[in-house]
């Protein structure tokens, strides 16, 4: 079940980047198109953040994440790198699980 | 330009480290953790997929997420198709490179010559890179005993963030952002975990019937 999900989205990555390469330019410029694509990851990047910081299953929650999450905040802020930014995370949630 | 493909593919290979890291936490065994990076091949769609996995989502609701966020990919394919002006078999290899690294490397570029080139040898060093950091991390991850001890539950969230910063460069997306965070937290106690998401993005898609912007 799982191969199935992975490779089905797999594909279906491969095929809108051969989309965008292939179609017709017009089937693609429309402005509408054009102006709420780039949101689709904006929106989608926050809702994970939100969602995988403040829940467990079903229920919100307020745990050591949150804390983990400010200091990828300042990470990102200073303009570290990518791993220094999840690095930074990870440690400070095991820190805190530690005290 | 061969140094600055090197040194995106350099930290691409970085950050896959986390990836290969997260997706074994998640779950996946070490030929579907690297099977991804190889055959999806787009980073925040990867990351979305096990994200969603490993908060206990049904695989398909990772792959609907990750699709979605695929779906600026197209977008770049169509930037690029003038500029790389690639045929018959070519173009089923270039589109496999076609990812927000590439693109922003190609269209720095004023010459069309050298911007062909900037595509290939970004696309060409992040692929190789990316695969053996994901390798690397799925198996240095495989080895640890309780990865959680380790704060990884807390990894997924931070390279969102990381993932998501450089799209906030006007109010717009940052409204989009916030509001986005609130609508998935407020209708998660009451859908199966990865829905929010595609509600999220259902919403987004609504905002496409708005008058179109001048």
């Amino acid at each position: 079940m799982a191969w199935a999900g992975l490779l089905a989205a797999s594909a279906a990555c491969y095929l809108l980047k051969l989309a965008g390469v292939s179609l017709p330019q017009r089937w693609l410029q429309n402005p509408r198109l054009q102006q709420t694509v780039p949101l689709i990851p904006v929106a989608l990047l926050a809702a994970l953040v939100a969602t995988q910081t403040f829940s467990s299953g079903h229920h919100l929650v307020l745990d050591v994440r949150a804390a983990a999450l400010g200091v990828a905040l300042i990470a990102v802020l200073l303009r570290a790198p990518f791993l220094v930014v999840v690095v930074a995370a990870a440690a400070t949630a095991a820190l805190l699980r530690l005290l | 330009m061969i140094r600055d493909a090197l040194g995106i593919g350099i930290a691409s290979g970085a950050y896959a480290l986390s990836f290969g890291a997260i997706a074994t936490t998640a779950g996946l065994s070490l030929i579907q953790t690297v099977s991804l990076s190889v055959l999806m091949f787009t980073g925040a769609s990867q990351f979305a997929l096990v994200g969603v996995l490993g908060a206990g989502g049904s695989v398909w609701a990772g792959a609907a997420t990750a699709t979605l966020l695929g779906s600026r990919n197209a977008l770049y394919g169509l930037r690029l198709s003038g500029l790389l002006n690639v045929r018959g078999m070519r173009r089923f290899a270039a589109a496999h490179f076609v990812i927000d690294e590439t693109t922003a490397m190609a269209i720095a570029r004023e010459d069309e010559h050298e911007a062909r080139f900037a595509f290939w040898a970004t696309g060409v060093a992040i692929f190789t890179l990316w695969n053996l950091g994901t390798l690397i991390g799925a198996l240095a991850t495989h080895a640890l005993s309780n990865p959680k001890v380790l704060g990884l539950d807390a990894a997924p969230p931070a390279a969102f963030l990381a993932l998501l910063a450089p799209r906030l460069r006007s109010r717009e997306p940052i409204a989009i952002a916030v509001a986005a965070g609130v609508v998935a937290l407020v209708v998660l106690p009451f859908v199966p975990t990865g829905i929010p998401l595609l509600i999220v993005a259902a919403l987004v898609a609504l905002l496409g019937l708005r008058p179109v912007k001048k």
